[in-house]
């Protein structure tokens, strides 16, 4: 994490001086972002970076569904299987991701391409059924768009 | 047109989001006018009268929730646009940050400057991908044309504001989950009193409002609160952004004025129901609001006191519209799974009534449910009413209650027959 040291004093300085607890949040996505995931040594580096308890930033791991403490695929694919997407056919296309992927949701490909997970409610209801690939949403999908896509995904 | 519109009137093209194009719409002349010729308590003052009510579901006077804030305390006040957007069928919110990201920030300025805040924050979900990035945008644009910082226009009034993005929690969409979210810990909800605008962020007076209900602050010091009142109803002044889902033959978003009748929005506006289906259902204000029946929109107008009126309510504006055809067992399994997932666990009865619920919906679908098993998820929900710190667990209990009650017979037949009277379908209509 120390290389990302000068980018989080920047960040620092954009919020009140008493706000250090509130940099946990972006400094740990930042860190997942770089390595992929947040690994032990980065959550000492950044307690003592932050005067943080150490504990604070475990709460914070194991609380938010977007923050991991383990690698996964090079390529997230995330279904949502919220109410408009699953009106829309998402499970349908789930079930196409899974058959053709040879992997269920919450797995990842034996060469460790890809993690395919499920999701829920992403915001992206009128153009359901939504597929996030990393930070990408993928929107109005059908399986002909997931099979062009998955083709593109090295 | 469902009415007239306040926020959304203007062309959408490549570069509507950017700040030239939003200047050429008169975009921050209303923050000039504000800074240069009104007091902060005229500002407030005009934020009440105009009767603007919250957006973000709970429909919370805005102007009663600044009029808290005393101005002359000493202490820092804070000021959060909640874009926490989660609410399952809501996705009005990112309209704006997508297309408008100014007169969020336009508005937030304004209110910064009526509330006295230094630093203002959006808390924004963290899935949101190009919202963050058009709004990150815009709060870069500002800043280098003086909008933000140590003086804003030139002006002895300094503002900051920072973008906090979430990170896959529906309870941060909570105002004080949010607040402990900012606060860089799990987004756990906290007892009311002391109320946030008494003791929010780091203990400070903080107001919390959602990003549609902050966009219509410029309207409202531009126009004047008397304009703003004309639009909509007495009761319900101004326009509701409504993001419509299911089964839509339009789905999308829409601007709708207040009073306008329910029916034609559905069946005119938007298309009617995907593949000229009879109307089942509709959630009109996000899942956590109770269902209505086709039957029961007809005479309805889309505004609080009519929604009310019919058991309801206009939510966060996430509608969602279920065709005849729909397995509403199948259908709340969904929403189960969902609130079981997003419970914090602060809270025992809904930790625990959450996975419950799950469990014997779970079960029902199975076809391995109890004769029981419908007034159990009655009693579960009564249980969670108004005994959890925030209102998720109401809210389940709602959603829960809402199917149940008008749609009984599916359950039970669900029940006794162990399968959905309906195939279990969820998607009515296949995509080609």
């Amino acid at each position: 994490m120390k290389h990302l040291i000068p980018e989080f004093d920047r960040l620092r300085q954009r919020f009140p001086d008493t706000f250090a607890s509130s940099l946990v949040l972006p400094c740990v996505r930042r860190i997942q972002e770089d390595r992929g995931y947040v690994a032990d040594a980065d959550i000492d580096e950044l307690a003592a970076y932050l005067g943080v308890p150490r504990v604070q930033i475990e709460e914070v791991l194991s609380y938010y569904t977007m923050f991991r403490r383990k690698p996964i695929g090079r390529w997230h694919l995330q279904m949502c299987r919220n109410i408009s997407c699953s009106m829309r056919g998402s499970e349908r296309l789930l079930a196409h991701l899974e058959r053709t992927l040879g992997i269920a949701a919450g797995e990842t490909t034996a060469d460790g391409r890809i993690t395919l997970s499920t999701v829920e409610c992403l915001g992206s209801c009128g153009t359901a059924p939504v597929l996030v690939v990393n930070e990408t949403y993928h929107e109005n999908m059908d399986a002909a768009r997931i099979d062009a896509l998955l083709k593109e995904l090295d | 047109m469902p009415g007239r519109a306040l926020l959304t009137g203007f062309d959408v093209t490549a570069t509507s989001h950017l700040l030239a194009d939003y200047r050429a719409r008169g975009g921050y002349a209303t923050l000039e006018k504000a800074l240069s010729s009104m007091t902060p308590q005229q500002i407030g003052a005009e934020v009440t009268a105009s009767g603007l009510l919250g957006h973000g579901g709970a429909a919370f006077a805005v102007g009663r929730k600044w009029g808290v804030i005393r101005l002359n305390d000493g202490q820092p006040h804070y000021l959060c646009a909640n874009a926490d957007e989660g609410e399952p069928g809501t996705f009005k919110d990112r309209w704006i940050l997508e297309h408008a990201p100014h007169l969020l920030l336009e508005s937030m300025l304004i209110a910064a400057y009526a509330l006295q805040v230094r630093h203002a924050f959006v808390y924004i979900r963290g899935e949101f991908d190009l919202p963050y990035r058009r709004l990150q945008g815009a709060v870069d644009e500002a800043y280098a044309a003086g909008l933000l910082g140590e003086r804003v226009l030139d002006r002895d009034f300094a503002c900051d504001i920072i973008v906090y993005r979430g990170a896959g929690s529906y309870v941060c969409g909570e105002a004080s989950g949010l607040i402990t979210s900012i606060e860089g810990k799990r987004g756990y909800p906290r007892n009311r009193p002391p109320r946030l605008t008494v003791r929010g962020l780091y203990q400070k007076p903080t107001v919390i409002n959602n990003v549609e209900s902050l966009a219509n602050i410029t309207g409202i010091i531009r126009d004047g609160a008397e304009a703003f009142r004309k639009v909509g109803t007495a009761k319900s002044p101004g326009t509701q952004l409504i993001s419509i889902s299911g089964h839509i033959a339009k789905p999308g978003v829409y601007e709708v004025e207040f009073g306008y009748p329910f029916a034609k929005f559905i069946y005119e506006d938007c298309g009617g129901v995907l593949g000229g289906r009879a109307l089942k259902a509709v959630i009109p204000g996000g899942i956590s609001t109770k269902a209505l029946t086709g039957a029961e929109i007809e005479p309805l107008k889309l505004d609080h006191a009519s929604l009310a009126a019919a058991g309801s309510s206009i939510g966060s504006g996430g509608m969602i519209v279920i065709a005849e055809g729909t397995c509403m067992v199948r259908l709340l399994q969904v929403l189960l799974r969902f609130y079981h997932h997003e419970s914090c666990g602060q809270c025992t009865p809904c930790r625990e009534g959450m996975g419950w619920m799950h469990r014997i919906i779970d079960r029902i679908v199975a076809g391995e449910g109890r004769p029981d098993d419908i007034g159990l998820l009655y009693e579960i929900s009564r249980a969670n009413d108004g005994t959890t710190i925030c209102g998720m667990g109401d809210a389940a209990g709602y959603a829960t209650v809402g199917i149940l009650d008008k749609f009984r017979d599916e359950f039970e037949y669900y029940i006794e027959h162990k399968r959905s009277r309906l195939g279990g379908v969820l998607e009515v209509a296949t995509h080609a």
